[in-house]
């Protein structure tokens, strides 16, 4: 664990490509295309990290980032040999529906986004702080040893997380595509890095404070985009990332951890 | 590394009990449940321990001490199964120790309390020890044990709400000891328990150790602080550059002359 991710925003991108084929070729909805491809995004993860990421274990830091940085060029540029380098977006019919409330108008696919968001995020506390497996991985992540030393096999606790991680951004490309567009290179990146801004903001290996960071990087962003210009959309959230670490090192909502 | 088998080198406990421990009859004790027979352990080039036998039985709290790189954590490594003795074997309620992660002596039913006790900081005392019990067979007796250590340590009941990190030396120890006992292992292995430790808290940790020895769990106690492992412990092995120098009754050990001046200043 304490793995940075820098292939992180490429399985966005995988997600994205595998709900525009699954459209394409069999006129699945990418609502359908979620529920199988969780479990084969779960599947990839964890046979990546049993052919990666477990060789990394005990080796410093940078090792495991170069590795996963390795692991995105691969993927990206399997994906410009498969699909070209022009843009590609999913047109669903309800692409352009909305819903009033009020004032607001919200779109459809952003309300279906957002409540995915939300059944996943109480599922995952659900999973880290009530089954036996979830206490499992929280033990692991703040001390190995002593994991292992219980009798817990922190080998498949790293593959499970893992898999879980990568499930995760699949589905999250699945349910982005059809009001976005990808590029088999470009986008992978993007993602990465508002991935990396959401963490560090939040404080490593800190679940509430990624879900804290996540809700301020995009408020910052939209706020820039509506009041001060649209061009620079993606530099508010990073200009406040800088403040905020210059401020506040640890994160927001980082603790400085003890070892005991 | 060289894996070699045993190679007959083997003296039986019978030849030491004769040597050097006047008051020691394994005979009427049934087989040792941890049974160390004349082990060289290394890496790669470098011996670091050689013919060391060491035996628990049932119920006993035995001592190894010996000063730093003396050898006490490569034992400890091998019974864990992380190396591969290169000659003499591990015995473990009579089967062999193979080579394996330490998730798979937790199985067997070795409990380590490591150097350093290796919490997990930001969960409460409760957490902690509720995952002591994670195995599918102690987690059965959850309940029950969790009520046994609180019984033994009633400090960590009232602070079962509490994060590990913000609790004393003392009482992060009592967790460690706590947590594994959780296992309701067959043997408890502990791995320096003291260091760092206020002398105050040293003596309670200590005592703590001496409470769960009379609940009938054999224990083997890894220490530097040949003092007071000689005060709780029933017999001690003493260990100097990966040979033992000395072993025997602790009660005996404390009226040596040589072992006083070695190692107790007196």
């Amino acid at each position: 664990m304490r793995i940075i991710n820098f292939s992180h925003g490429d399985f966005v991108v995988i997600g994205m490509y595998t709900a525009i084929v699954l459209y394409t070729q069999l006129g699945w909805d990418p609502l359908l295309s979620l529920l199988v491809a969780l479990p084969l995004g779960f599947l990839l993860g964890v046979v990546l990290e049993r052919l990666i990421l477990s060789r990394l274990v005990d080796v410093p830091e940078g090792s495991t980032l170069l590795a996963t940085l390795g692991l995105s060029l691969v993927v990206q540029n399997t994906l410009m040999l498969s699909f070209g380098a022009s843009p590609r977006s999913l047109n669903v019919a309800y692409g352009s529906a909305t819903v009033n409330l009020g004032p607001m108008t919200l779109s459809v696919i952003q309300l279906v986004a957002g409540g995915i968001v939300l059944v996943v995020i109480a599922g995952l506390y659900l999973f880290l702080n009530y089954t036996e497996r979830g206490q499992a991985v929280r033990a692991t992540s703040q001390n190995r040893l002593g994991a292992e030393l219980v009798g817990i096999n922190t080998r498949s606790v790293h593959s499970l997380v893992f898999g879980v991680g990568v499930a995760l951004s699949v589905a999250a490309g699945i349910i982005l595509i059809p009001q976005l567009f990808v590029t088999p290179v470009i986008t992978g990146p993007v993602f990465t890095l508002k991935a990396f801004v959401v963490t560090v903001l939040g404080g490593l290996g800190n679940v509430w404070g990624a879900i804290g960071g996540g809700l301020l990087l995009g408020v910052v962003e939209v706020l820039g985009a509506a009041y001060i210009s649209f061009d620079y959309r993606d530099a508010y959230g990073l200009v406040a990332f800088l403040l905020i670490l210059l401020l506040r090192p640890e994160g927001l909502f980082g603790r400085t951890v003890k070892r005991v | 590394m060289r894996d070699v088998a045993h190679d007959g080198r083997d003296r039986s406990s019978e030849d030491y009990s004769s040597e050097n421990s006047a008051g020691r009859t394994p005979a009427d004790r049934g087989d040792p449940i941890l049974q160390i027979d004349s082990v060289d352990l290394g890496y790669d080039e470098l011996l670091v321990v050689s013919g060391v036998s060491l035996e628990v039985y049932g119920g006993e709290l035995v001592g190894l001490v010996g000063g730093n790189g003396s050898g006490k954590s490569t034992i400890l490594r091998a019974v864990s199964g992380m190396i591969q003795p290169r000659a003499g074997r591990i015995l473990f309620g009579g089967r062999a120790v193979g080579k394996g992660s330490p998730h798979q002596m937790a199985e067997m039913g070795i409990a380590h309390v490591p150097m350093g006790r290796q919490l997990f900081p930001n969960m409460t005392v409760e957490q902690n020890l509720a995952l002591g019990a994670y195995l599918p067979e102690p987690r059965k007796h959850r309940a029950g044990s969790l009520a046994h250590v609180y019984d033994l340590f009633p400090d960590l009941h009232g602070k079962r709400k509490v994060v590990a990190a913000a609790l004393s030396g003392g009482q992060q120890q009592m967790i460690a000891i706590g947590r594994a006992l959780m296992l309701r292992p067959k043997l408890l292995i502990m791995d320096e328990p003291s260091l760092g430790l206020a002398p105050r808290l040293v003596k309670e940790v200590m005592q703590a150790i001496r409470l769960v020895s009379q609940t009938g769990l054999p224990i083997l106690l890894v220490e530097q602080n040949v003092k007071q492992v000689l005060q709780i412990s029933d017999r001690t092995y003493v260990l100097e550059n990966g040979k033992l120098v000395v072993e025997g009754p602790s009660k005996q050990l404390m009226g040596d002359e040589k072992i006083r001046r070695a190692y107790l200043g007196l």
